[in-house]
C-alpha cells in the first residue's frame, strides 16, 4: 500500500508532464509545417 | 535548427510588418532554403519562415518595402508567388488545434483510469478498489468535462433546434456512464466505468481530429490554387492622394487606380485610360481585350499596359471571394448520394438508437434484471449503436480523394462528381485548350540569331500574352536579349525600340496573317513570327491508356476539318470537326439517351452547354470561367494525366465508400444483439464501437496513397 502512495502520483505525475509538454508544443508551432521540419533536415547549412 | 534566416538588421528599432505569400511552387529542401536565404538578402527584410506544408512564406520586413516588390524577388528566385490573405484559414486551424488538446487531455485521462482498472479487474479488492475508484473518478471529471465538449456542445446545439444528431447518443451514453460510476464510487460498488466513457472520447476525438487535419489540407490547397486573384487596391481619395485598401474593404462606387502588371481587386468600370487588360482567367481568351472610358472591367483580370482608373461598380465579396467560398464549400460538403443516404440513415438512426436503448432498459428491467444492471445494458447498446462508422463512411472517403486529387493537380467541386466520374463510360474531348495547351508557342524557324535576340530584349518588356510567349521560347532556347534601348509599348499596336541606330518593332503584322502571327520589324527589313498551337505532351499516352482500360475516347471539335484531322492522325482518335454548341450538346443527349456515361473535357465557352449536359465534365484551369462553373472537376498544369488521374481515384473512391458501408453495416449487425443480449459491458461496447469509427477512417486513409 506505502508503494502506491509514491507510484500512483509519480505515474499521475509523469502523464500530467507529457500532457504539458504537448500544449507546449502546440502553442510554440511545432506542428505547424510538419513536411517542412522533415525536409529542412537535407538542408545545407555550410553552402552559401 | 536552421529555423530562422536571419540577418542583422541595423537600425532594429523600426516596427517590423509580416507579409504572407502562397508559392504552389516550391517541392524540396533546396526550395526552402533557396527562398529564406534568398529572400532574407534582399535589404530590409529582417527574416523569412517557408511553412512547407501550407506552401507559404512568411516574411518580416521594414515597412518601406512593398510587398509587390518582394514578389518580384521572389520570381527572380524562380518561384511564383502570390500575396496571401492575412490567415483566411485561422478558424479552420483553431478547431483542430482544439480537437487536437481535446484529443491529447482525453488519451492522458484514458491512460491513467486504464491503469488503475487494470488492477480493479485483476483482483483488488476492498479499501483499495474503493480508492482506486476515487481516484478514477478524480481524474475522469475533468477529463471529460474538457475532452467532451466538442460533442456536448453538438449535441445542445441539436437539442436546441429540435433535432437529434450523431452527438447526442454520444453525450447521452458518457454522462449516463460518469454519473453511474460516481454513484458506485460512492456507495462503494463493484464496478465503474470511467475507462469506457474516457476510452470512447478518446477514440472519437481521434477520428475527428484526422478528419478535420484532412478537411484543413484540402482547403489550404484550393486556397493556395485560387488565390490569384487581387487582394488589394489604390484607392484614390477625394483630395487626390491614394491609399492601399484590402480587397474585403472595398465598396461600389470607389475609385481605383489600376497599376501596368497589377491583378484587379473589384469589378468596375473604367473612367480612365486606355490599355489592355488580360481576362484569361474570366474567358479562357489569351488575346488582352482593349479597354477605355466606359468599359466594364472583372475581379482576376490583370491590367497589361498603362495605368487605369476605375470606378468599383461590385466588390470583391460579390464576385471572386464569394465565389472561392462557394467552391471550399462544395469540396467540403458534397450534395452526393451517397452522403445523402448516409445523413437519412444517421437521421432515422439516432431516434432509433434511443428507441433501442430504452427498449433494452425497460426489457430487462421486466426481465427481472434489477434496475443497475438494465442501466448499464442500455448504456451499452446507447455506445454500441452510435452512427459514427456510418456518418463517416462517406465523408471520410471523400474529402481523402479530393486532397489525393489535388496532389494531382485536379480540383473536384462534389462528392457527387466523384461518384459521377467514377461511372464514365467514355470521354469526348475539345480540341483547343483541352487536347492541345491553347497557348500560343511561336514557330522560331524563321529567325536568324540577331532576331532573335533583338526580339527577346523587346518581348520581355510587355506582358501581352504574345509576348510573353515569345520571350518564354526564346529564354528557353538559351537567346540573351539585344542591348535594344526606349522600348516603348502602344496597346493595340505593339512595341518599338532601337538597336544603335536603327529602329526596331515588334508590332501586329500589316496584312492579315493566316492564324496568330506578329511582325518583328529592324530597319526596313521585316520577318513574321507565326504562333502555333501544341498539342499536350502527354495527349498521346492518356488516349492509348483510355483505350487500354475500354474507355473509347473521342473529339468533338468546333474547329475546320484541316486542324482536325491532323490532330486525330496524331492522337489516333475518332474526331469530328465544324461542330456548334447545339451540336455538340445533341450529341451528348443522343450518348446519354443510349444508355452512356460520357465524360466530356472541354475548355472553351463553346463546350458549356456540353459540359452541363454531360454525365461528368472536367475543365482545364485555363478555361473560361463559365466552363469551370459548368464542369464538375477543374484540372492545372500543361499535361492532360489529371483526367486519367481523376477517373482512377474517383473508381477507387466508389469502392471504399462502398467497403466502409459494408464495414459499418456489419459492424452495426453483429455488435448490437450481442448489446441486447447483456453480453457486452460499457468498456467493451466504447472499445468497439471507436474501432469500427477508425477502421473506417483507416480504410479510407488509404485513398491518400493513390495521389503518388
Amino acid at each position: 500500500m506505502t508503494g502506491l502512495a509514491f507510484l500512483i502520483p509519480i505515474a499521475l505525475l509523469a502523464g500530467l508532464g507529457g500532457l504539458a509538454a504537448f500544449f507546449w508544443a502546440m502553442r510554440s508551432g511545432q506542428f505547424d509545417d510538419l513536411d517542412g521540419a522533415a525536409n529542412r533536415i537535407l538542408i545545407d547549412e555550410d553552402e552559401q | 535548427m536552421n529555423a530562422l534566416a536571419q540577418i542583422a538588421a541595423p537600425d532594429a528599432t523600426a516596427a517590423l510588418v509580416d507579409s504572407r505569400f502562397t508559392v504552389p511552387g516550391m517541392r524540396c529542401a533546396g526550395c526552402i532554403g533557396k527562398i529564406e536565404r534568398g529572400l532574407a538578402s534582399v535589404p530590409g527584410v529582417a527574416a523569412a519562415r517557408v511553412n512547407f506544408s501550407a506552401k507559404r512564406v512568411a516574411v518580416r520586413h521594414d515597412p518601406a518595402i512593398d510587398p509587390y516588390a518582394l514578389i518580384g524577388a521572389l520570381e527572380q528566385l524562380g518561384f511564383e508567388a502570390q500575396l496571401a490573405h492575412d490567415n483566411p484559414l485561422a478558424q479552420d486551424d483553431k478547431e483542430t488545434r482544439q480537437l487536437l488538446r481535446a484529443t491529447a487531455v482525453a488519451g492522458f485521462g484514458m491512460m491513467n483510469v486504464m491503469l488503475l482498472s487494470v488492477s480493479v479487474w485483476s483482483g483488488a479488492g476492498g479499501v483499495t478498489r474503493d480508492l482506486f475508484h476515487w481516484l478514477s473518478a478524480i481524474i475522469a471529471l475533468p477529463v471529460i468535462a474538457y475532452a467532451g465538449r466538442p460533442f456536448f456542445s453538438s449535441a445542445l446545439m441539436a437539442l436546441s433546434h429540435r433535432r437529434t444528431n450523431m452527438d447526442v447518443p454520444i453525450s447521452i451514453g458518457v454522462l449516463l456512464a460518469t454519473g453511474l460510476s460516481l454513484y458506485e464510487t460512492v456507495t462503494g460498488g463493484e464496478h465503474a466505468y470511467f475507462d469506457g466513457a474516457t476510452m470512447l472520447l478518446f477514440f472519437l476525438l481521434c477520428g475527428r481530429a484526422l478528419d478535420a487535419m484532412m478537411r484543413g489540407r484540402t482547403r489550404a490547397g484550393i486556397g493556395a490554387l485560387l488565390g490569384r486573384m487581387g487582394r488589394h487596391a489604390s484607392v484614390i481619395e477625394a483630395d487626390g492622394t491614394t491609399r492601399r485598401v484590402a480587397a474585403e474593404e472595398l465598396f461600389p462606387g470607389m475609385v481605383m487606380l489600376v497599376a501596368a502588371g497589377e491583378a484587379l481587386a473589384a469589378d468596375g468600370e473604367v473612367i480612365d485610360g486606355h490599355g489592355a487588360v488580360d481576362n484569361a482567367m474570366l474567358t479562357g481568351e489569351s488575346e488582352p481585350e482593349p479597354v477605355g472610358p466606359g468599359r466594364t472591367v472583372h475581379a482576376g483580370s490583370v491590367n497589361l499596359t498603362a495605368p487605369l482608373t476605375v470606378r468599383i461598380t461590385a466588390t470583391a465579396s460579390d464576385t471572386v471571394i464569394a465565389e472561392i467560398a462557394r467552391l471550399m464549400d462544395e469540396a467540403g460538403q458534397s450534395r452526393s448520394r451517397y452522403v445523402r443516404i448516409a445523413d437519412r440513415a444517421s437521421r432515422i438512426y439516432a431516434p432509433a438508437v434511443h428507441t433501442l436503448a430504452l427498449a433494452a432498459f425497460v426489457g430487462w428491467m421486466i426481465a427481472g434484471a434489477g434496475w443497475y444492471q438494465s442501466l448499464v445494458i442500455a448504456i451499452a447498446v446507447l455506445i454500441i449503436t452510435c452512427p459514427c462508422a456510418l456518418g463517416l463512411a462517406v465523408p471520410a472517403a471523400q474529402v481523402t480523394a479530393a486532397s489525393a486529387l489535388l496532389k494531382q493537380g485536379v480540383l473536384v467541386k462534389d462528392g457527387s462528381a466523384l461518384e459521377r466520374l467514377a461511372q464514365v463510360d467514355m470521354v469526348l474531348f475539345d480540341k483547343t485548350g483541352t487536347l492541345t495547351l491553347g497557348e500560343p508557342v511561336p514557330d522560331l524557324s524563321a529567325l536568324d540569331a540577331t532576331q532573335k535576340s533583338v526580339a527577346l530584349a523587346l518581348a520581355a518588356h510587355s506582358r501581352h500574352p504574345l509576348s510573353v510567349g515569345l520571350a518564354k521560347a526564346l529564354r528557353d532556347a538559351g537567346v540573351a536579349p539585344a542591348p535594344v534601348e526606349r522600348v516603348s509599348e502602344t496597346a493595340g499596336h505593339g512595341l518599338a525600340g532601337r538597336l544603335g541606330g536603327t529602329e526596331v518593332a515588334l508590332e501586329k503584322p500589316e496584312q492579315a496573317a493566316h492564324g496568330v502571327a506578329s511582325q518583328l520589324r529592324i530597319g526596313e527589313r521585316t520577318t513574321l513570327i507565326a504562333f502555333r498551337d501544341r498539342l499536350r505532351e502527354d495527349a498521346a499516352e492518356v488516349v492509348s491508356s483510355l483505350k487500354a482500360q475500354g474507355i473509347p475516347a473521342s473529339m468533338m471539335s468546333g474547329d475546320r476539318s484541316g486542324a482536325v484531322r491532323e490532330v486525330a492522325t496524331t492522337l489516333g482518335l475518332f474526331g469530328r470537326c465544324g461542330m456548334q454548341p447545339q451540336e455538340k450538346l445533341a450529341e451528348l443527349e443522343r450518348l446519354k439517351a443510349a444508355g452512356h456515361f460520357p465524360l466530356m473535357v472541354g475548355d472553351g465557352l463553346n463546350d458549356g452547354p456540353a459540359l452541363a449536359a454531360a454525365h461528368a465534365s472536367i475543365a482545364p484551369g485555363t478555361a473560361s470561367d463559365a466552363s469551370q462553373q459548368a464542369a464538375d472537376a477543374v484540372f492545372l498544369g500543361n499535361r492532360l494525366a489529371p483526367v486519367l488521374a481523376a477517373l482512377r481515384i474517383s473508381r477507387r473512391t466508389m469502392r471504399i465508400v462502398k467497403q466502409n458501408f459494408a464495414l459499418a453495416i456489419g459492424y452495426n449487425l453483429l455488435a448490437v444483439p450481442l448489446a441486447l443480449a447483456g453480453l457486452v459491458t460499457p468498456l467493451i461496447a466504447a472499445v468497439a464501437m471507436s474501432t469500427s469509427s477508425l477502421i473506417v477512417v483507416a480504410n479510407s486513409l488509404r485513398l491518400a496513397r493513390s495521389g503518388q
